[in-house]
């Protein structure tokens, strides 16, 4: 079992994620399966009753396409294919701000310690670290700073609306 | 001046804490250098020819006096004793060793300094005009908007990790000297016809390799929703740029590819949520950032036209310089001075420590203690009193910052290039040290009047040379140095690109080349052209039958 971030904490991860050529036997075979978004659209009517679920999309999935089936899913993870592809960091804003998405939203794929500080501003609660870094080591990132000028999912107002004289 | 409160500081002090923390995370091997590299990247570190190039933001181009100390000591302590004015306002450092990087951004937050966001995909420093809040023909002073969007663009979470770079200026005058259609967006302050201050607001302009002049996606954001606007510009870019190829990940293809007009739909849907959310800017924030920039304790002075012209008749020299290097001023009896950071022989653009340090008394004694850099590579003193120009005037010559060729020839854009940029594919400082020993008789120069020059030595376009009058681009033939000319290019309102004039030319014949080209237009001028005008009056054919006909 890998250890995974998820509310601050190192844990251990409770649920298998499928990998983009899982067909819908091994969908329905896993417990705590995380599944292509893809295999989601393609069988939705068998994978429906399967609970708890999760979902993962491509960084080039949009969470538009998703917004209507939310409800089906425990997880929602976004994958970086690299680090410095930045898309999920809108769709992570999206789910929470614009869908009230209420779930887990992981990162997955290329994530390591010097994104997670934005990350968790844009409604990330969860993160599988790269299997060659440290999880305990990236959690020290999520208070990188102490002060943040925008409104994000963490913090609803800007400073300009908190700023006390 | 914008002044740090807590908030700020803590911001900037957490930033250092940080990068230290990076930094010996890479020396350790945590950190492998792909890792590393758009987090150095993001502090303005690139890794270069000869060591590591530190940019430091100047945001908006404004510094204090005691920030320009502080500059000249990092550059005595930590690198060879100079800086550089880049065109983008802000100040390069060239040779400072990684491992002290940490230590000159720690010193950088001492006086409200920092490299945030100065390179990497991300939101660059915000820029505007250099005679913002001074300028005669002003309408809105940009300065608080700028510091409004520098705070929203620092550490934005979720344009952290854009497809590409991204730049937005500002301007509020009539003319533009912000360069705003050729930015990622260009924001212009207006009033409408109800007198609500707004913003109109083009997308997608750029040089580099595709270089474009931008478009308007919206007439008139009002106020309030100018960050939710911005935001929701940023949001349709992050989703949708390209990442897959490098050179296609700007938001001029993504605006191009969609149409102007689908682009501004998409951030219209996009702005339709955001819109009176919390990212609505309040009336109490603009009046807490526009209170740093009210007018300095200006004595109630008249202007000194006969005096000054008295000093003209006795002193050509200074006469030639006020001509140039001296621009009027919103308030009678004062007016804004550009130091020429472009004396023959000297990289443009570059300062020393002392020049530095001098800068900095100048500013005390003179402009309340500030000063500007600009997108040209001068520096300004905004806020002199014209009493005193004369005595100005001597001092800036002693310490050879009056070279009067403002706006001519010899004040060329140049980016650092070959010499120091691993990118390029020529070296640009020769280019332009060859052209200013050229043309350094000054009553020709006077006599060719307005003219922009720019170089760069890649397509990269650092130099901006598609909006020179004249442009010149370094290219790699074979492996070897040359240069493509263009002409035409202009900034400012009705901004254009330049054309190429045919196939390039070695380094060595860039001189006669430029020279033949200013023959061209000194036969060919009526009486109230300058170049520029003259070129868009008689075309390209001229110059090029010169230029290419003599080459037999
Ligand atoms: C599931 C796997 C791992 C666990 C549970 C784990 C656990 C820990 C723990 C408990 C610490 C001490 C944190 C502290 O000082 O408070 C730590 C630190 C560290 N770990 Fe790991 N580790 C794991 C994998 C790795 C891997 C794969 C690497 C290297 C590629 C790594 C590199 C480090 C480093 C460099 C530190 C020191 C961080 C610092 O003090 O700044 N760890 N780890
Ligand atoms: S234009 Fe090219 S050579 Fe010049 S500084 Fe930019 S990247 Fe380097």
């Amino acid at each position: 079992m890998r250890a995974i971030i998820k509310n601050d904490q190192v844990i251990d991860d409770q649920w298998t994620l499928l990998s983009a050529e899982a067909d819908l036997d091994e969908a329905l075979r896993t417990e705590q399966a995380i599944i292509p978004f893809a295999l989601w659209q393609e069988h939705k009517s068998q994978l429906q009753a399967v609970k708890p679920l999760g979902v993962w999309l491509e960084s080039n999935q949009a969470v538009e396409d998703l917004a209507e089936d939310l409800a089906y899913f425990s997880v929602v993870a976004l994958n970086f294919p690299v680090f410095t592809d930045g898309r999920h960091f809108s769709s992570a804003r999206l789910l929470r701000e614009r869908y009230a998405y209420t779930g887990e939203i992981r990162a997955i794929g290329d994530v390591a310690r010097d994104q997670l500080f934005f990350m968790q501003r844009c409604g990330f609660d969860a993160y599988a670290i790269r299997a060659d870094r440290c999880p305990v080591d990236a959690l020290q990132s999520l208070t990188d700073f102490s002060v943040t000028y925008q409104a994000a999912y963490d913090q609803s107002l800007p400073l300009y609306r908190r700023r006390t004289a | 001046m914008y002044i740090y409160d807590n908030y700020d500081q803590q911001i900037v002090e957490d930033r250092v804490r940080q990068f230290r923390d990076q930094t010996r995370r890479y020396f350790a091997g945590e950190l492998t250098e792909d890792e590393y590299l758009p987090l150095r990247l993001q502090n303005g570190l690139y890794v270069q020819r000869h060591a590591p190039m530190l940019r430091i933001a100047v945001p908006y181009g404004l510094l204090a006096s005691r920030q320009l100390r502080k500059l000249a000591d990092i550059t005595r302590k930590y690198d060879k004793g100079y800086a550089h004015i880049t065109t983008r306002t802000n100040v390069q450092l060239n040779w400072p060793a990684l491992e002290n990087v940490p230590d000159i951004l720690e010193e950088l937050a001492s006086v409200q300094m920092h490299a945030i966001q100065t390179s990497g995909n991300c939101i660059r420093n915000t820029t505007t005009d250099q005679f913002a809040g001074v300028a005669r023909d002003e309408s809105i002073d940009p300065r608080p908007w700028c510091e409004i969007i520098r705070q929203w663009s620092t550490f934005h979470p979720e344009f952290a990790r854009l497809p590409r770079k991204f730049k937005i200026a500002v301007n509020g005058c009539a003319s533009d000297r912000a360069a705003i259609e050729v930015h990622d967006i260009g924001l212009e302050a207006v009033h409408n016809d109800a007198g609500e201050l707004g913003f109109r607001v083009l997308v997608g302009g750029g040089l580099g390799r595709t270089p474009i002049v931008g478009s308007c996606i919206n007439e008139f954001v009002p106020w309030q929703h100018l960050l939710g606007y911005l935001e929701s510009i940023l949001r349709v870019y992050n989703r949708f740029g390209r990442r897959d190829n490098k050179f296609k990940a700007r938001i001029k293809i993504l605006v191009k590819a969609l149409t102007p007009t689908v682009f501004a739909e998409r951030v219209a849907e996009e702005w339709a949520h955001l819109k009176d959310g919390p990212i609505t800017l309040t009336e109490a924030e603009v009046q807490r950032v526009s209170k740093h920039f009210t007018d300095p304790a200006y004595l109630e002075l008249s202007d000194q036209d006969q005096e000054l012209a008295a000093l003209d008749a006795e002193h050509p020299g200074f006469a030639r310089w006020r001509s140039r290097n001296v621009v009027a001023h919103k308030k009678p009896g004062y007016a804004a001075v550009t130091l020429s950071l472009k004396k023959t022989g000297i990289a443009p653009g570059d300062v020393t420590e002392k020049q530095l340090d001098k800068i900095a008394d100048l500013a005390d004694q003179y402009s309340f203690s500030e000063v500007r850099n600009t997108h040209e590579q001068n520096m300004v003193l905004a806020d002199v009193e014209q009493r005193k120009l004369f005595e100005l005037w001597e001092v800036l010559r002693e310490h050879g910052f009056a070279t009067p060729n403002i706006g001519l020839l010899s004040d060329i854009i140049c980016c650092p290039g070959g010499d120091f940029c691993a990118l390029a594919n020529a070296k640009s400082i020769p280019v332009a040290e060859a052209i200013q020993e050229r043309f350094d008789n000054l009553d020709y120069l006077f006599d060719i009047g307005d003219l922009d020059l720019n170089i760069s030595g890649c397509m990269n376009a650092c130099g901006h040379h598609h909006i020179g009058h004249i442009g010149i681009l370094g290219v790699d033939k074979k492996g070897e140095e040359f240069y493509q000319v263009s002409l035409g290019g202009s900034s400012g309102r009705e901004a254009s690109l330049g054309k190429i004039l045919g196939p390039s030319f070695a380094q060595d014949a860039m001189p006669d080349v430029i020279s033949k080209l200013i023959d061209v237009y000194i036969e060919q001028r009526t009486e109230e052209e300058h170049f520029i005008d003259t070129y868009k009056r008689i075309g390209i054919d001229k110059f090029k039958e010169r230029v290419y006909a003599s080459n037999n």
